[in-house]
């Protein structure tokens, strides 16, 4: 009878491991899909910083501009002069068309240097005016506005330089690398987590319970000497482990893209962690796996087919995704222990914690021991569930 | 008979809630339907004892009771002297249990789930090589044992559902509706087991309507009438004067006093 656990858990795994579409669809698509998304998403942003040339095309182009554009190392500004009115207003056409090469048009006056020297802030003349058309349905002519304006303004500056920022070249920003890293993922990947770990669980969990109800396969089953216990812990067991591998694979799939999405920065990866971090993440990974199978479990067990069941199961899902996001609000990141007993959330700020280096030893224990007995209760609720010919044999 | 009564069935009752919309369905304003109403029979050791009535008699109900996948109201099952209701594990594990509603999960092969419901049961790997191979070889299912349940055809599938109902050699056996569905040859093969398990002296309580699997196999018969054991005979002396199709629908106008079509 003892084994029946096993005989029970050594049948999920074969059902999953054998069936190559189910591990290609929920083991290894997830993985690679997020790889490649994150990666070509971060490549995109690249693409956009290295082959943006910005073209003005400028009337009265001053030197001081020129020259601060010059000096200006980060700026790679192509300025196109204009000749008469005509030139104008074919430029200003092509930019209104969203033509490619046309990103900002800038009309300065004749001898604006001159004109600006001459300006004094008291008078009631008018400043002298510098015009910029853009196309703001553009993303490139819209930042060729703000590469301008930022220009314009730091020439505006400079003219009444009565004290600088940060002029030296002293290294300003006190963040290590590592807070970098660590503040990055904490705020981003516990969300992201939350979401992979449930999106696993959703993904062999109602085929697994629901699915055997609808097929009339549970029933087969429940004929035999197989103890309802034994079944419930079978499935929530073995359920859990290949959930925990297919969240394991959007996980990785995250953390080798991340540093590609921010742009290739090699100073954000998950080497500013330690065991002790990957430790204990795996440990309230797997306390956080065990309770989301257990509630998807005894949700598939209610309904009829796996359609229903599914239909429940999203609005929680919804709810999960929400308690994620908490760790990108501050005031929402709690520190009381008794926090920590409510599930999910405290799977969310544990991992918030753990990412951000600043981890509570008590509130990680308190998550972990909680997890595990809302586990242990919902794998007793199930039992019952499987008992009751109600819930099992329901049309 | 001077036999071991095997299988005691002792006042079984079993009532179901009627849902809103079934009261809609069948036009009803009553909450609750009495499926089987103190019904009692006993099976003795070596018998075939055959279940006969009408769609919704209670015949299903009384077999669900009796392979302890739901629990009676009242009343109780002593299979082989262990209550269905203390222990309902225990008689899972002394009986075969074998319905259209219980299905194989379509994934795996014929060898697989003989081999899963093997270790569920507690067979010896040994035993159950040695088992697989005789049942398998007696259906023909060795030459599809390792193709997907999926690809089988329901003839195929039905020889897989009964050979692993019996994988654990139990002594008794409850088939609900065995031949229901199958094709003539496939309905005989398993009517040919059927009578071979009898001649093993196995128990064997077999729920049907269909008079000439009953007429062949069993020895004794229990007529169902909404959910009450109506009559409780011996085959050869209910088939003494008229035969048993005959003898049933009399028994059911009588009793039920509808009127029906011969």
């Amino acid at each position: 009878m003892k084994n029946n656990m096993i005989t029970v858990m050594k049948k999920e795994f074969t059902r999953f491991f054998t069936d190559r579409r189910m591990v290609l669809t929920t083991l290894l698509m997830p993985g690679i899909m997020i790889y490649l998304m994150y990666s070509l998403m971060g490549e995109g942003f690249k693409l956009g910083e290295e082959d943006g040339q910005t073209q003005i095309y400028v009337e009265e182009l001053p030197d001081s501009i020129r020259t601060l554009a010059e000096e200006t190392d980060m700026l790679d500004l192509s300025f196109l002069e204009l000749e008469g009115k005509q030139e104008r207003e074919e430029a200003l056409e092509a930019l209104a068309d969203g033509e490619e090469e046309y990103h900002l048009v800038a009309v300065f006056p004749e001898n604006f240097d001159a004109l600006v020297a001459e300006y004094s802030n008291g008078t009631k003349e008018p400043a002298p005016g510098v015009e910029l058309y853009y196309n703001s349905s553009n993303t490139e002519s819209q930042a060729a506005y703000q590469i301008m304006t930022g220009l314009l303004d730091s020439y505006e500056s400079a003219l009444a330089n009565k004290f600088d920022i940060n002029a030296g070249d002293k290294e300003y920003d006190l963040a290590s690398e590592e807070d970098l890293a660590a503040q990055i993922f904490s705020m981003m990947v516990p969300m992201l987590l939350i979401t992979f770990l449930f999106s696993g669980c959703m993904a062999v969990a109602p085929e697994s319970i629901a699915g055997e109800k609808e097929r009339g396969t549970i029933a087969t089953l429940l004929v035999t000497p197989l103890k309802r216990s034994h079944l419930a812990l079978g499935k929530i067991i073995s359920l859990s482990a290949i959930s925990i591998l297919c969240a394991l694979s959007s996980f990785l799939g995250t953390m080798l893209s991340l540093p590609k999405l921010m742009g290739g920065s090699e100073n954000i990866n998950a080497s500013v962690y330690t065991v002790k971090e990957y430790g204990l993440l795996l440990l309230v990974i797997l306390s956080t796996v065990l309770v989301i199978v257990t509630i998807i479990s005894i949700v598939s067990a209610f309904a009829k087919n796996v359609k229903e069941a599914t239909g429940w199961i999203t609005p929680i899902m919804i709810i999960s995704v929400l308690l994620g996001v908490t760790s990108m609000v501050e005031s929402l990141c709690k520190t009381e222990p008794f926090w920590f007993l409510i599930p999910l959330y405290n799977s969310v700020q544990c991992m918030t914690g753990i990412f951000s280096l600043e981890m509570n030893l008590v509130n990680i224990i308190v998550t972990v021991v909680s997890n595990v007995c809302y586990a242990g209760i919902g794998a007793f609720v199930l039992t019952k569930m499987f008992d009751s010919e109600k819930i099992m044999f329901a049309k | 008979m001077g036999m071991k009564e095997l299988l005691q069935v002792q006042n079984l009752k079993k009532t179901f809630k009627i849902s809103a919309k079934q009261q809609k369905i069948q036009r009803t304003k009553e909450r609750t339907k009495v499926a089987v109403n103190n019904l009692s029979f006993t099976a003795y050791e070596g018998e075939v004892f055959g279940l006969l009535g009408s769609n919704g008699a209670g015949k299903t109900t009384t077999l669900r009771m009796l392979a302890a996948l739901i629990t009676p109201d009242q009343g109780d099952v002593l299979v082989d002297g262990t209550s269905v209701v203390k222990h309902p594990a225990e008689v899972r594990g002394k009986i075969g249990f074998l319905t259209s509603e219980l299905k194989l999960e379509e994934f795996f092969t014929p060898n697989y789930l003989f081999d899963f419901f093997a270790d569920l049961h507690g067979v010896e790997k040994e035993t159950a090589r040695r088992r697989k191979q005789e049942l398998f070889g007696k259906f023909g299912i060795s030459e599809f044992a390792e193709v997907k349940v999926a690809n089988l055809s329901t003839g195929m599938k039905q020889k897989v559902s009964l050979v692993i109902s019996i994988v654990h050699n139990p002594d008794i056996i409850i088939f609900d509706e065995p031949t229901n569905g199958l094709d003539v040859l496939t309905a005989k093969v398993v009517t040919d087991f059927l009578l071979e398990l009898k001649e093993q002296g196995k128990t064997i309580v077999v729920s049907t309507h269909i008079f000439s699997l009953i007429e062949k196999i069993c020895d004794r018969v229990g007529i169902i009438i909404d959910g009450s054991m109506t009559v409780c005979d011996s085959l050869e002396h209910l088939t003494e004067e008229k035969s048993l199709e005959e003898k049933f629908f009399d028994i059911y106008a009588e009793r039920a006093g509808e009127s029906y079509e011969k």
